[in-house]
C-alpha cells in the first residue's frame, strides 16, 4: 500500500495520545504530539509486544504501557539502554485530516 | 549565538561529573576545553586500591575514555598542567605554553598527598598515593623489592598497605595515633580491624613518629628511622599522612583560599564569579571534602549554575566511609564517638569479628561504626541523612533493615557474600553478577542508573534495598544513597515530591502545563513518571477546580480497565462490600456469554473479574452492566479498590457488629476516590477477623463495645500488620476517622506511596495527633474528603454517554472511504 490514505480528523486523536488503525498486516498506532505533529508505528513494543498505542506520550516519545520501555516516535527505536526497533509508517496532517501510508 | 568558552582545569571525577551534568541539561551552551595533568581520561580514583591489590585493571576503572571527549566536542589537553591563570585577560596557560581563553573557568584540581617535612622525603622510592602513576610505581616496586613502609594508618594508607602485601611485599604501617583510622573508628573497632589486618600479615607500629627517611647506596630509600631510635628496612615508603587541597594555582591568581578555594553555595569562588571550583580543591562553608559523594552533589549544583538555570544551591553533605579491603568490611558515618546526651547501642562479637556501634541522640541516629558486617551501612546512612525518627524501630535498629523486612526476597542483607549467580530481582530475573558487571562497565553510581541499565528493582521495587547494598559494596565511597524524601520526582525536574505538592498548593496551579511551566520543568511535557504524579497532586489538592488530564494517566486509569500482558483488558464491576444480587450475577453472566469472555474469576477483593476483553468491547460491556445498576469497581486505579467484609452479626453466630452494613457504607462513601496509590479496606464483625482486616490500608474490627480501627497494613510484596489507631463507638465515627485518615494520606502522601510507607515516613504519632488527638482537625479533614468526593461520577457511565470519549476505544478501519465518519 504505497499511497497515503486518510484515516481521521486531527481532533479525533487526543493531544499527547493516539488512535489505533487496523491495517492488513496488524494494528498501527498513530500518535499526536503536543504541537500537533503525527507519527505512526506498528502497535507492538519490540520488548514483549505491548500495545504502544496505550502508552503515555511525552515529547517525541511513547512509554510502553507494559514495562515502560521508551520508544522514539520518529524512528521507532528504543531509547538506550534498551535496544530494539519497531517499524514506522509515514503519517502527516493535511488540512486538518490525518494521512497514513503503510510501509511496504 | 556565539558559544561561550568554558575551560576546566583538572580532569578528575568531580570536574568530569560537572561536565556530564552540564551536557545533559545544556549541551550546546559552551565550547569546552579541559586540561589534565595526568596523561589519561577521567578514571575512578576510588578504585585505585583494587587495582593495586590486583583485583581490577586500569582499563576497568576508566570512566570517560578519549572517545567521550571527542564525541562531546570537548578539547582535551591530557598531560598538560596549567601553571598560570590571568584573570584580567581571562586566559589559562599550561606548562607547554598552550593558552586557552575562557568566559567561565572551572577549577577541579583535586588534592595532593601531604608529605611531612622530614629529611629524605624526596628520595627515590618515596611516594604519595594519589594517581595512576603512583599506583604503577608501587606495583613496579613490589616486583623488584621486598620491604615496604606505609606512613599513616588512615583509609588510604591501609588500602595501600593491603595492596602491597597482596603483591608480596613485607609491609609495616607506622601511625602517629593511638589507634588506626581514628577519624573513622573508635578504639574497639580499630583494634578489631588491626587484628584482621595482622592476620593477613601486616605489621603495625602505633604512637610512633618518623624521624627521617634514610637513603641507601643506590640513592634509593633504604630505611625509615623512628624518633625512638628504631630503624626499619624500607625499599618503598608510601606516605599517606593525609591530603591537602591543591590550591596553589588558585592562590597564585589571587583567589581567596582558606584550606581550599573558598566557594559560595553556587560553587562560584567568592573572589571571582566567573570562576567556579568543585571537588577536593574547594572549601565550602569551611569544609573541604575528600570523599566522592559530596563532590557529585557539588557537580550537580555547579552544572545547573553553569547552564544559567540559576536554581539549586549546595548546602553541604554528610559523608560516610567504607574501607575497600576485600574480605574486611568497615563502615563508618556521622558522629561515631558519641558524647554528651548520646546513647550507644553496641553489639560486639570478638570471635566472630563483628562489632557494631550505633550512636543515638534523642530519637535520631547520629553515628554508626561497623566492622565485619556492613550490609546495613547504606541503611544506617540513610536514617542518618534523613534525620529519621527511629524511636519506633529502635528495638530492631541493631539487627538491620532486614529485621524490618524491607530488603525483599532473595535472602536479605548479605549482598557482599551473595554469589554472582544469585537472583536479586525476582520480577525481572536479574542476578547479582549482572548488576555488578553493569555497575563496573557503565560506571553507575545511583540505584536509578542501575534500574535503567539492568531493570533490577524497576518493577515491584522490593529488592531496592539489596540493589542499594550491591551498589554500595561495588563502588564503595562513591555511592550516594537517595531516598523518596530527597529524590527528585524524575529527570524532568530537581524538585522533590514534597516540594511539588507544596508549590501546587501555594501557587494554586490547576493544570499540568501551568504547573510544569511555573516550576521550571526541563522537558516540554514531562514524562511517564511525573505526569501521572502531577495529575494526582493537582486533582487531590484542588478538587472540582483542577483539570483532570486523561492523557497524563497511565493506561489502566485512562481505559478504566486493567491492561493484561496480551493487550486485552479486564473488567471488574463494583460489588459494594462484597455483596451482590441474582440480577447482577445474571447481568455478568450475560456479558460473559455475549462477548465470549474467556476467563471469569472471583478476585481477592470479593468481586468478579472478567478477563480477556478487547478494548473495543469495553464501552458496550459497561453499558450492559450499567443497565443492571452496576458501576466501575476501580480495580484499575490508584484509588479506592474494595471494602472486604465478613458476614457479621446479621447471620454469623459469633458476630458482634454488622460488618456488611459498615462495609457498604464505607465503600459508598469512598466511591471514585483517587489516592497516591491503591487503597483497600476490610471490615470484620468480630475479633476472629474473617475479613483479614489486619493487612489492609484501613482495617475495621467489630468488638462488643463498638469498632477498632487499624491503619497502614499491607498484604502485598511484604506483609505489614496494620497498627491500632483508636476505637470508635458508632458507624458515623468509623466513617469520620477512616475518611480523615484517607484524606490526610491523600494530602500528604507521595504518588505511588502506599499507606504503610506513608505512615512509616511521617511517623505513626504524626497521624495519631491529627486524627485522634485533634478532633477539630479530624472533622476538617473529613469534610475536605466529602467535598472532594461530592457528585463523583461513574467513569463507565460517563464514557457510555459521551461519543468523543467512546471514540478512543474504537480502532479505525483502514479500508473505509476517505470521508467516512469514524465514530
Amino acid at each position: 500500500m504505497a499511497h497515503y490514505q486518510e484515516i481521521c480528523a486531527l481532533e479525533e486523536i487526543p493531544r499527547l495520545g493516539s488512535r489505533v488503525v487496523e491495517a492488513p498486516h496488524g494494528d498501527v498506532a498513530v500518535f499526536r504530539t503536543a504541537d500537533d505533529r503525527v507519527f505512526a508505528l506498528d502497535d507492538r513494543c519490540p520488548h514483549k509486544g505491548g500495545p504502544l498505542s496505550q502508552g503515555l506520550v511525552h515529547g517525541d516519545r511513547v512509554a510502553c504501557p507494559l514495562h515502560n520501555w521508551l520508544i522514539e516516535l520518529n524512528s521507532g527505536e528504543a531509547v538506550a539502554p534498551d535496544q530494539g526497533c519497531v517499524r514506522r509508517h509515514e503519517a502527516r496532517v493535511d488540512n486538518g485530516r490525518v494521512l497514513l501510508r503503510i510501509a511496504e | 549565538m556565539k558559544k561561550q568558552k568554558l575551560v576546566m582545569v583538572g580532569n578528575g571525577m568531580a570536574g568530569c561529573r560537572t561536565l556530564e551534568e552540564l551536557l545533559k541539561i545544556a549541551p550546546d551552551l559552551y565550547d569546552i576545553t579541559v586540561f589534565g595533568a595526568e596523561p589519561h581520561g577521567n578514571y575512578n580514583r576510588i578504585l585505585l586500591s583494587p587495582v593495586l591489590a590486583g583485583e581490577m585493571t586500569l582499563p576497568d576503572i576508566v570512566l570517560n575514555d578519549f572517545d567521550w571527549y571527542r564525541d562531546n566536542g570537548i578539547t582535551l589537553h591530557a598531560g598538560k598542567k596549567v601553571e598560570a591563570i590571568d584573570r584580567v585577560r581571562r586566559t589559562v596557560t599550561a606548562d607547554d605554553g598552550t593558552v586557552a581563553e575562557y568566559d567561565r573557568l572551572l577549577l577541579a584540581t583535586g588534592s595532593t598527598p601531604f608529605i611531612p617535612p622530614i629529611p629524605g622525603n624526596d628520595l627515590p622510592g618515596v611516594l604519595g598515593y594519589r594517581d595512576i602513576a603512583d599506583t604503577e610505581a608501587m606495583i613496579a616496586a613490589a616486583q623488584a623489592h621486598k620491604h615496604a613502609v606505609v606512613i599513616g594508618a588512615g583509609l588510604l594508607g591501609l588500602e595501600a598497605a593491603n595492596g602491597l602485601k597482596l603483591r608480596g611485599m613485607d609491609v609495616t604501617v607506622i601511625h602517629i595515633g593511638e589507634w588506626i583510622m581514628e577519624r573513622q573508628l573508635d578504639r574497639v573497632a580499630a583494634g578489631m580491624l588491626q587484628k584482621a589486618l595482622e592476620d593477613r600479615g601486616l605489621k603495625f607500629l602505633l604512637s610512633r613518629h618518623t624521624e627521617a627517611l634514610v637513603g641507601g647506596e643506590s640513592g634509593r630509600v633504604a630505611a625509615v628511622r623512628l624518633k625512638d631510635g628504631m630503624t626499619l628496612p624500607a625499599d618503598l615508603v608510601v606516605v599517606a599522612a593525609g591530603i591537602r587541597p591543591a590550591t596553589g594555582l588558585g592562590e597564585s591568581c589571587g583567589l581567596h583560599v582558606n584550606r581550599g578555594i573558598v566557594v559560595s553555595d553556587t560553587l562560584q569562588t567568592v573572589t571571582d564569579p566567573r570562576i567556579y571550583a568543585v571537588g577536593e580543591c574547594a572549601s565550602h562553608r569551611g569544609v573541604a571534602y575528600g570523599l566522592v559523594a559530596p563532590l557529585f552533589e557539588q557537580a550537580k549544583v555547579c552544572a545547573t549554575h553553569l547552564a544559567e538555570f540559576g536554581i539549586g544551591r549546595y548546602s553541604g553533605s554528610l559523608t560516610s566511609t567504607k574501607l575497600k579491603v576485600t574480605g574486611i568490611d568497615v563502615f563508618s558515618a556521622g558522629d561515631f564517638s558519641g558524647g554528651k546526651d548520646t546513647e550507644e547501642i553496641v553489639l560486639h562479637d570478638p570471635a566472630g569479628g563483628v562489632y557494631k556501634k550505633l550512636v543515638v541522640k534523642g530519637d535520631r541516629l547520629i553515628g554508626a561504626c561497623l566492622i565485619g558486617d556492613t550490609a546495613d551501612g547504606a541503611w544506617y546512612f540513610r536514617l542518618l541523612k534523613d534525620q529519621q525518627d527511629v524511636r519506633e524501630i529502635r528495638d530492631h535498629l541493631m539487627f538491620g533493615e532486614s529485621s524490618l523486612g524491607d530488603t525483599g526476597h532473595a535472602g536479605g542483607n548479605k549482598a557482599a557474600s551473595m554469589p554472582d549467580s544469585a537472583e536479586v530481582c525476582g520480577c525481572n530475573g536479574v542476578c547479582k553478577g549482572t548488576i555488578v558487571k553493569a555497575i563496573r562497565e557503565n560506571g553507575l553510581f545511583t540505584v536509578d542508573e542501575v534500574k535503567k541499565h539492568t531493570k533490577a528493582a524497576s518493577s515491584c521495587g522490593s529488592c531496592t534495598g539489596l540493589v542499594e547494598q550491591i551498589l554500595a559494596s561495588t563502588v564503595g565511597g562513591a555511592y550516594k544513597p537517595t531516598t523518596a524524601a530527597d529524590k527528585p520526582v524524575c529527570g524532568c525536574t530537581d524538585l522533590t515530591h514534597g516540594a511539588v505538592r507544596q508549590a501546587i498548593r501555594d501557587k494554586k496551579y490547576l493544570s499540568i502545563a501551568d504547573a510544569q511551566r511555573g516550576m521550571g520543568w526541563r522537558t516540554p511535557n514531562g514524562c511517564a513518571t511525573c505526569r501521572p504524579a502531577l495529575n494526582y497532586y493537582l486533582i487531590s489538592t484542588w478538587p472540582h477546580e483542577a483539570i483532570d488530564d486523561p492523557q497524563s494517566r497511565l493506561i489502566n486509569e485512562r481505559a478504566h480497565a486493567n491492561i493484561q500482558k496480551d493487550g486485552t483488558y479486564s473488567v471488574v464491576p463494583r460489588m459494594w462490600g462484597g455483596l451482590t444480587t441474582p440480577n447482577e450475577l445474571r447481568a455478568i453472566a450475560d456479558v460473559a456469554d455475549k462477548y465470549a469472555v474467556p476467563t471469569v474469576k472471583v478476585t481477592g477483593g470479593q468481586r468478579i473479574d472478567l478477563l480477556g476483553i478487547k478494548k473495543a468491547d469495553l464501552p458496550a460491556i459497561w453499558a450492559d452492566l450499567g443497565e443492571a445498576g452496576m458501576v466501575s469497581g476501580h480495580a484499575y486505579g490508584k484509588s479506592i479498590r474494595t471494602v472486604k467484609t465478613c458476614v457479621g452479626d446479621e447471620h454469623c453466630r459469633f458476630g458482634t457488629q454488622s460488618s456488611m452494613r459498615m462495609g457498604v457504607a464505607l465503600e459508598r462513601m469512598l466511591f471514585a476516590m483517587w489516592s497516591p496509590h491503591k487503597v483497600k479496606l476490610a471490615v470484620s464483625g468480630c475479633p476472629r477477623n474473617c475479613a483479614e482486616a489486619g493487612i489492609k490500608d484501613i482495617g475495621v474490627i467489630g468488638v462488643d463495645s463498638g469498632w477498632e480501627i487499624h491503619i497502614a497494613g499491607n498484604g502485598g510484596i511484604k506483609t505489614e500488620v496494620a497498627q491500632f489507631l483508636c476505637k470508635a463507638s458508632s458507624d458515623e465515627e468509623v466513617k469520620q476517622i477512616s475518611g480523615a485518615f484517607l484524606q490526610l494520606y491523600r494530602e500528604e502522601g507521595f504518588y505511588l506511596e502506599r499507606t504503610v510507607h506513608y505512615v512509616h515516613r511521617v511517623g505513626f504519632e504524626h497521624v495519631k495527633q491529627r486524627i485522634v488527638d485533634d478532633l477539630e482537625n479530624r472533622q476538617a479533614l473529613y469534610e475536605r474528603l466529602l467535598y472532594a468526593l461530592k457528585d463523583a461520577p461513574d467513569p463507565w457511565a460517563e464514557h457510555v454517554a459521551d461519543a468523543a470519549k467512546k471514540r478512543n476505544f474504537i480502532p479505525i478501519k483502514l479500508d473505509m472511504p476517505a470521508t467516512a465518519e469514524t465514530v
